[in-house]
């Protein structure tokens, strides 16, 4: 074990200080009577019952849900697929114009993205709405299911797919009774980057949609622009309490499952 | 199906390899690349009040398309102050905010590496939790915090530091500090990942061997994280520089980031061919950081492997 200087003490909290204080502000004060943002008048819940009672922001959550689940799933499948073929497909004509474009969108600028799948669309006479951002944000999302992905499948061992293989199995048998049960806490966490990145999505979402289609972060934009408001703080309140939860309980579920799987093992070993 | 391969194993017939790399190929070249070319299209037409607001140069054949292109939008850039200024201000805010948030991050990667080992899951995690809060949210929660009645400055008179208040939000400053808090898990991580594969007695050797315990972490942990620090610059880099969120919240009517430039030049004047040129001239400006960025990341997975 190593013991911790006081340099590495000092800059870990003061690291966590500085990520975590913004929100916990954010927060706190989504419980403030006062319209004033900084002024501390007593405790309220009024924000979040006029919040719940704004028919926009409901039906701008309902649109991004709906996108969300969309557009992660079918990124999902399409994300494990370019993995899959990144990692086990061999060599195959214009490999490097595939990797260049599974890479690419990981760090593109969004107003570059956004742009050019608008001009796109546009030019193919698609009429703007739900059905635009889904294949938007499929796209650059299952570029980061597939890196997920594809680092899970480096590191598993190929020979337990070889001896499925050997032992009979079809390259689709294999896949599913062996490669997919070991990949699956990558592909759900894929699946989740996937899901949080949509319903993140601000840039890309403006430049996709049509008046047909407001998503949530769109709405929080055009009320965030003049200014902060207490409405918004208890939105953020209700969106960061739902990450935490289920950020939280993906990794309990996670741990135990690695924890099962060591017993597992230690079984396995022990009847050999 | 049937067919037995080299070894007696059922091999994938042909097809279905070619299905399994089709897919995802041509779902990334119909809306990743081919999009660009759109663009690039774009970029060289004029512009017409018709909806959509470009007049189309593919119509009649390559020679009359070919005769028709011009490079007036780029030309037009180089005529008007206001598109270099915002690449160069772009260039500037971007490379100074990737320093600084290597410079706030690489102690606290450096600090998780160094801790327990049955801290570092929670730690890790506390990293990676503000990046699946909104980062919209996150943005905004610094409005509050900066502006002149704001928490930071509340702070600093009640400690007496100031005696009036200091005007951050609206400013460059602002800009810095949302880009710092808003990417620093970018960077930590992939630092973190590298400082965690460092085999610690190699430090000890050094140290053994007379090295100061400052020397050691020059000559060997600095570049033992090198490909971590290199990803996540590029991973802060890359996607500041054509920010629109934080500089349009947080930054104020001095802050020229071409993202902006490039939002408002398509949704407030509505020019979409300057729009698309300035696309196009952002994404050459990305190509050679976007290119070194993938050629560290595959050298690192084969290095995994």
């Amino acid at each position: 074990m190593t013991r911790l200087s006081l340099f590495n003490v000092v800059s870990l909290t003061f690291g966590f200080v500085f990520l975590y204080v913004p929100m916990l502000i954010l927060v706190i004060y989504s419980f403030n009577k006062s319209k004033l943002v900084t002024v501390w008048a007593g405790f309220s819940t009024k924000w979040y019952s006029e919040l719940l009672a704004n028919d926009a922001f409901l039906d701008a959550a309902w649109v991004t849900v709906k996108v969300a689940v969309l557009s992660s799933s079918i990124a999902t499948v399409l994300g494990t697929m370019a993995a899959y073929v990144l990692v086990r497909g061999g060599r195959f004509f214009g490999r490097t114009l595939f990797s260049g474009m599974i890479y690419a969108p990981l760090v593109m600028p969004e107003v570059i993205t956004g742009l050019s799948l608008l001009l796109l669309f546009i030019g193919m006479g698609l009429d703007r709405g739900v059905l635009t951002i889904v294949l938007a944000h499929t796209t650059f999302s299952m570029c980061f299911v597939s890196v997920v992905v594809s680092s899970r499948l480096m590191t598993f061992d190929n020979s337990l797919e070889e001896a499925a293989l050997d032992l009979g199995a079809s390259p689709l048998e294999a896949f599913r009774l062996v490669t997919l049960p070991i990949i699956a806490p990558a592909v759900i966490s894929g699946w989740l980057l996937a899901f949080t990145l949509s319903l993140d999505d601000l840039v890309i979402a403006a430049f996709t949609s049509g008046p047909s289609a407001t998503t949530l972060p769109m709405k929080i934009w055009s009320s965030v622009r003049l200014g902060v408001s207490p409405e918004i703080n208890a939105l953020s309140t209700i969106l960061i309490a739902m990450v935490t939860i289920g950020v939280v309980a993906a990794s309990l579920a996670s741990k135990q499952a690695a924890l099962r799987a060591k017993r597992d093992e230690q079984k396995a070993a022990r009847m050999t | 199906m049937g067919q037995l391969d080299k070894n007696g194993r059922r091999a994938a017939g042909p097809m279905k390899r070619a299905i399994l790399i089709a897919m995802p190929y041509t779902w990334l070249l119909a809306l990743f690349l081919i999009p660009f070319a759109v663009v690039f299209k774009i970029s060289l037409s004029d512009i017409e009040l018709s909806i959509p607001p470009y007049t189309p140069t593919m119509k009649d054949g390559l020679w009359n398309m070919l005769s028709r292109l011009d490079f007036e939008n780029f030309v037009f850039l180089t005529q008007d102050d206001l598109y270099w200024k915002a690449y160069v201000s772009s260039l500037r805010i971007a490379l100074i905010s990737t320093v600084l948030t290597l410079v706030v991050g690489y102690p606290i990667a450096y600090a998780m590496a160094r801790a327990p080992e049955q801290w570092r899951p929670t730690l890790l995690m506390l990293v990676i939790l503000p990046f699946w809060t909104s980062f919209l949210i996150r943005v905004y929660a610094w409005i509050g915090i900066l502006s002149n009645e704001g928490f930071l400055n509340k702070f600093l008179l009640w400690i007496g530091l100031i005696n009036e208040p200091l005007t951050i939000l609206n400013t460059n400053a602002a800009v810095f500090i949302g880009i710092v808090y808003t990417y620093l898990p970018f960077m930590i991580l992939p630092i973190y990942s590298a400082l965690d594969r460092l085999d610690g007695s190699l430090i000890e050797a050094a140290e053994d061997l007379g090295c100061s315990r400052i020397k050691a972490f020059w000559l060997i942990t600095i570049p033992l994280s090198r490909n971590g620090i290199i990803a996540g610059c590029f991973l802060v880099f890359i996607p500041a520089l054509g920010e629109f969120v934080i500089p349009s919240l947080l930054g104020g009517s001095g802050t020229l980031m071409i993202g902006k430039v490039l939002f408002e030049e398509f949704f407030s004047n509505r020019d979409w061919p300057v729009a698309s040129a300035v696309a196009v001239v952002l994404l050459l400006i990305l190509i050679i950081p976007i290119v070194l960025f993938q050629h560290n990341e595959q050298k690192q997975a084969e290095a995994d492997t």
